[in-house]
């Protein structure tokens, strides 16, 4: 953030005459220099003829964009669907594993080692398998995409269940709390912050394993658009392609910080000390 | 409630150090006794003795529950399992409001997870323990919007709100600034009055032992044994200025210099 008292008295009057207050300030300043980008490419474009084989202006991707919108929504719609499914798929599989390490210290102990290891090998190795085994269609996105979603997810589960403070279990224990009172008043809600994480993280991943998998083999989705037209030089629907991927993600990671607002409305007050009135006089 | 030659250590490595050695107290029905010692001699793991979330090595707890005529005991090294919960209330220093729950859902934790039929026939008493400590109208706030000694007070009504007959108190008020420590001894005592509960203290607070209970008992450092009991007899309006309890205190801080390594 820009901050009018470090910048000298010209940037201190630049930026005070700039300066928006609440939401739509946070918004202003990336929405100008993204602006400001797109024009600098434009120009550049122009003025040094490049053909649009190697770089398209703005302007012919907007075009193209609008000439081919029911292509592009077709597209879409397929990526869309490979995201969220495969994104659900991913989470609850990550968070009922999540579960069932955190209750067998033995599994725990088994799998840890092995999941971490598998976590490195490429997603990219494993697409080409996934379409030998289940074809060309919608399923081995969306695996694929549950894939890479799944290992952040049992991760944010796990440790958020085991990070359980031990002065609460005591507490609960005290009052005599039963081992399933202890998980669902305890240490689940305690756990929610780290499972948003998780789900956040998700929602980022979800897209890109999907686009992978459409990259390894597909029919239709944004992934094959991109490759499709990549390779008979229509550079311009390679950027439309990426710019109706890029909102996917987006969206669904505002609807998970929807979420975590509308489910946790404790957590921002805990970071926000201002909400916090002064000690009234005790009786 | 009867301790009766309790020791406990704990082995780090190869070698075992005791924290406790051989501590033998009586707490009567509706007295408030103050643990005074040096800091790590003990005093907290005798707590999660009697609070039933250790097992001593050595000794026992009689613990006589006035609900059931037989006193559960925990004998050498018996563990509690869940059937055998003594009933004893335990507050900390750290006010351990779960921080998604409001104040209201807080308070009333120990009776719902009992049952619901057991938290609504709380509500009453709740509300009006609320609103005799100056939380009324705060119910629908979560703890991170209360001042710290708000949520200490909001931490013993939950305790409170256990309905057990012990309240263990683990240096309750330690965290918090003189005047609302002052306020928040007050209100302690008239809880104690008003409903007859037995109160184990444990502070390192030489004045605030003197100023609440009937009995002061002084543990050593490690391992922590009882070295003396202090009866304090006077009328507790007169105790802040009374010179006996100076003169307490000051054989209370020899002793504690003495134990003192």
């Amino acid at each position: 953030m820009n901050n009018p008292e470090t910048g000298g008295w010209f940037s201190g009057w630049f930026w005070g005459w700039f300066s928006v207050q609440g939401a739509a300030g946070s918004w202003l300043y990336p929405l100008l220099l993204a602006g400001l980008m797109v024009a600098a490419w434009e120009a550049v474009v122009r003025v040094f003829g490049i053909p649009h084989y190697i770089l398209p202006a703005p302007g012919d991707v907007a075009a193209v964009l609008v000439e081919k919108r029911a292509v592009f929504l077709r597209h879409t719609g397929v990526t869309v669907l490979e995201v969220i499914a495969g994104g659900i798929l991913g989470v609850v599989v990550g968070f009922l594993l999540g579960l069932l390490l955190f209750h067998s210290p033995i599994l725990e102990k088994a799998c840890y080692p092995l999941l971490i290891t598998s976590q490195n090998i490429p997603v990219f190795a494993i697409a080409p398998l996934l379409v030998v085994w289940l074809g060309y269609g919608l399923l081995p996105k969306v695996v694929m995409a549950a894939v890479i979603v799944f290992f952040p997810m049992a991760l944010a589960t796990l440790n958020g269940l085991k990070r359980t403070d031990p002065d609460w279990l005591r507490l609960f224990r005290t009052m005599g709390a039963t081992p399933t009172q202890i998980m669902f008043k305890l240490r689940l809600p305690a756990a929610l912050p780290e499972l948003f994480a998780g789900l956040k993280l998700s929602a980022v991943y979800s897209t890109i394993g999907a686009v992978i998998g459409e990259w390894v083999g597909a029919g239709a989705g944004l992934g094959y658009l991109m490759l499709s037209a990549n390779a008979q030089l229509r550079i311009a629907m390679v950027f439309g392609a990426i710019l109706c991927l890029t909102p996917i993600g987006l969206l669904l990671l505002g609807l998970v910080t929807w979420l975590e607002r509308v489910c946790l409305p404790w957590q921002r007050l805990s970071r926000d000390e201002s909400a916090r009135p002064d000690a009234i006089p005790s009786p | 409630m009867e301790i009766r030659g309790l020791g406990k250590s704990y082995r780090v490595g190869k070698s075992s150090f005791a924290v406790l050695e051989d501590v033998s107290l009586g707490i009567g029905r509706g007295e408030f006794v103050s643990l005074l010692g040096p800091s790590g001699g003990g005093k907290s793991t005798l707590l999660d003795i009697l609070a039933g979330l250790e097992s001593p090595d050595a000794g026992t707890v009689r613990i006589a529950n006035g609900e059931t005529r037989d006193a559960p005991k925990i004998a050498n090294g018996a563990s509690l399992s869940g059937s055998l919960i003594p009933p004893i209330a335990y507050m900390q220093q750290k006010d351990l409001l779960l921080p998604w729950r409001t104040l209201w859902d807080n308070v009333l934790i120990a009776p719902e997870l009992i049952s619901s039929a057991e938290r609504r026939r709380m509500e009453p008493l709740a509300a009006e323990l609320l609103r005799a400590h100056g939380l009324d109208g705060f119910q629908k706030a979560y703890p991170a919007q209360l001042s710290g000694g708000m949520r200490q007070r909001a931490a013993l009504i939950r305790t409170l709100l256990c309905e057990r007959e012990i309240l263990l108190l683990d240096e309750p008020f330690g965290a918090l600034d003189a005047i609302t420590r002052g306020r928040l001894q007050q209100l302690l005592l008239r809880v104690w009055r008003e409903y007859g509960k037995t109160v184990l203290l444990v502070t390192h607070d030489v004045e605030e032992a003197l100023l609440l209970s009937d009995r002061v008992v002084v543990l050593s450092g490690r391992p922590g044994r009882v070295l003396r009991e202090f009866p304090v007899t006077l009328p507790h309006s007169v105790r802040a200025r009374s010179p006996e309890t100076l003169r307490i205190k000051q054989q209370i801080l020899e002793l504690l210099e003495g134990h003192h390594e």
